[in-house]
């Protein structure tokens, strides 16, 4: 088995649950629950796909398929932020409700083949022995899910405007009594949440399988959402349970391919078992895991109330 | 008359109408396991299952029911469309099998179909084509293909539908090229689009350059005409869209005409269970076009073996086969009996790995 291409397997494998998880800690941090990740993601999917085809572009496509799931994603900002409706139960509809609405505008779109999405040409770094392959022949893409991270990280512990959305998180009611409009901060979290699960739809139906098939999420929208709470909402984490979890995939398919004599059912749950090992283990200490939720994750918030 | 015994009246009329109209037509319902349109195995049913009802035409009410999880769900969906006054059945994934025949055992009055499995009842049937027959034409074509020797299969639940094509490719692989060795993964789903198109992805990695899939979406070809230089062939739909290449030929279930033939049988009051097992010489197991990309000889040979299949002068299963430990399974010129086949649970001689339970 070769590790080169199993690494740079990994990293194409772990990126749409990554763009799609990064942006959930976001919604998350800031308060909100959204269970519509995978609605979102397979929105942007479609989105992403049809735009792709018919403008002959990939990265127009990937811009398709954000802007569509935000787009969604402002359905459940209304409704929950709005008109306070039930986190839980707007989230787990809004994924019904993506699911089927993609079916129907994807209806003209099944066989047809995208354009392709170039690696880029990275001069002098590509060709390093090892490094070079694994880490630095990749689409644009990929850099671009391990920048968000790095940029959310940043934002979060570092800015202002993340300390803000922190505190709306934490105990929205102190927000909004020190003048932050808790509302707004909230609706602007769950549109990027919803572009970054659009992004991640859109690296499945454009890179990683490349076609456009119903129903093509098959589930990543709950893995990422697993791995938001098995990170417990830290970006660098996220990462980690993201790429664990692509990563284990890849390694299972290939020991499987390469006939490793290990049986097959082990290496099929593995994928599972060790990415949730791994990040339980990281948080054992369960009054500092319990203090990362955020406290206000889940309830309605009302100026008046 | 007054009002109100107008209205009862007319309500009552309107119930004997619907009453009626109900019985003049039949009923047939269909659960599928993935989408409609996942260009496969459920596109495939879906598609049979329309033809059926334009050749009944309004004699036939059509219900469909997509994407249903084995398991509890479909015994829930089950139980709703029997409910619904549904007369005829057809559940068609492995995975309905016990589902079917626990909602069988509820509504004696209603009729069940289920594909691909083994078990009847009074008012439940089977039915499922003889796929091996196609696997053995694809697997020939495989085994010349092939210039790494290395051929891969994409295998989804440990069922004996999935072995026999395993063995079936790499029995009829090995005679067109002794040095071919085969690569199982099993990816324990029938439709997951990126997961199969990630086990496409590691199989190329490991060297293979033919790969064959019994998974029901297109992923794997998509990701062979990405990556170029692999052949795949279509699995239950001709898949015609990756032609010529990666898509060199076909394997296409017909069930138009077992489902035109068992609803006329309902409609006739002649329908009962029984266990269906057709192949190719039937037409139940259609063989997409041979692509050019093919060389002339290997294309000839494909179609010699496909006709010594209908003609049933050549079983796919034909001895001398040992079982993958070495001990003997069929002696020179045996052929396998169905029953044998139809709990088949080991591979062949030369096949790598284990099957998981």
């Amino acid at each position: 088995m070769n590790p080169e291409l199993l690494l740079s397997a990994l990293m194409v494998a772990s990126t749409p649950i990554l763009l799609a998880a990064i942006g959930e800690l976001v919604v998350e941090k800031a308060g909100v629950l959204n269970l519509g990740v995978e609605g979102m993601m397979i929105v942007g999917a479609i989105c992403g796909f049809a735009v792709a085809v018919e403008t002959q572009n990939p990265y127009l496509g990937f811009l398709g398929g954000a802007a569509g799931a935000a787009a969604l994603s402002m359905i459940f900002a209304f409704l929950t932020q709005v008109l306070l409706s039930n986190q839980v139960a707007t989230g787990l509809a809004l994924t019904l409700f993506g699911l089927g609405f993609s079916a129907l505008i994807g209806q003209s779109y099944s066989g047809q083949k995208p354009p392709a999405t170039h690696d880029l040409w990275i001069p002098l770094l590509r060709d390093i022995p090892f490094l070079g392959p694994v880490l630095f022949r990749h689409d644009l893409m990929v850099y671009v899910s391990l920048a968000l991270v790095a940029l959310v990280w940043a934002v979060l512990t570092r800015t202002r405007i993340g300390l803000v959305l922190r505190a709306v998180g934490e105990n929205h009611d102190a927000a909004h009594a020190l003048g932050y409009k808790v509302v707004r901060i909230r609706i602007a979290a769950i549109a990027f949440g919803g572009a970054c699960a659009g992004l991640g739809g859109a690296y499945l139906s454009l890179v990683r399988v490349p076609q456009w098939t119903e129903g093509m999420t098959a589930g990543a929208g709950w893995i990422a959402l697993a791995i938001v709470v098995f990170a417990s909402w830290r970006p660098w984490r996220v990462l980690l349970g993201a790429y664990l979890f692509g990563g284990i995939t890849v390694l299972q398919l290939n020991l499987q391919a390469a006939g490793a004599s290990i049986p097959v059912e082990y290496l099929s749950m593995s994928p599972y078992l060790i990415t949730i090992l791994v990040l339980v283990i990281m948080s054992a200490d369960r009054t500092r895991a319990a203090m990362n939720a955020p406290a206000s994750l889940g309830r309605p918030f009302h100026a008046a109330a | 008359m007054k009002r109100r015994t107008l209205l009862a009246s007319a309500a009552a009329a309107a119930l004997i109408a619907g009453k009626v109209s109900a019985q003049d037509k039949v009923k047939v319902g269909f659960v599928l396991v993935g989408p409609k349109n996942d260009g496969g195995w459920s596109q495939h049913h879906y598609e049979s299952a329309v033809k059926m009802k334009e050749h009944f035409g309004d004699a036939v009410e059509l219900v469909v029911q997509e994407s249903v999880p084995e398991g509890a769900d479909a015994e829930r969906v089950l139980t709703q469309m029997a409910l619904a006054g549904t007369d005829l059945i057809f559940t068609t994934s492995f995975g309905y099998m016990d589902a079917t025949a626990n909602v069988a055992a509820k509504f004696p009055k209603v009729k069940f179909e289920h594909a691909t499995g083994y078990k009847t009842a009074a008012n439940m049937g089977n039915y499922s084509a003889r796929f091996y027959e196609g696997r053995a034409v694809m697997g020939h074509i495989a085994g010349k293909m092939t210039k790494s020797n290395k051929i891969g299969y994409i295998a989804s639940f440990p069922i004996p539908e999935v072995i026999r094509g395993i063995n079936s490719t790499y029995i009829h692989a090995k005679k067109a090229n002794p040095d071919v060795t085969i690569s199982v993964v099993w990816l324990f789903t029938w439709f997951d689009p990126a997961k199969e198109a990630d086990a496409t992805q590691a199989l190329i990695d490991q060297g293979v350059d033919v790969i064959l899939a019994h998974t029901d979406s297109t992923a794997p070809l998509a990701k062979m005409k990405e990556h170029g230089g692999v052949y795949g062939f279509g699995q239950a739909a001709d898949m015609a869209e990756y032609a010529p290449e990666p898509r060199i030929s076909s394997i296409i279930d017909e069930w138009a005409p077992y489902y035109i033939s068992q609803v006329q049988s309902v409609m006739d009051g002649t329908w009962e269970a029984k266990a269906t097992w057709d192949g190719i010489a039937e037409g139940m197991v259609g063989i997409g076009e041979f692509s050019d990309v093919i060389p002339e000889d290997v294309r000839a040979e494909a179609e010699a073996l496909k006709q010594s299949i209908i003609d049933k002068s050549y079983h796919p299963f034909t001895g001398p086969l040992n079982k993958q430990d070495g001990s003997p399974w069929l002696a020179e010129g045996e052929v396998a009996d169905d029953g044998a086949l139809a709990g088949l649970d080991f591979y062949v001689e030369g096949v790598t790995g284990d099957i998981p339970n």
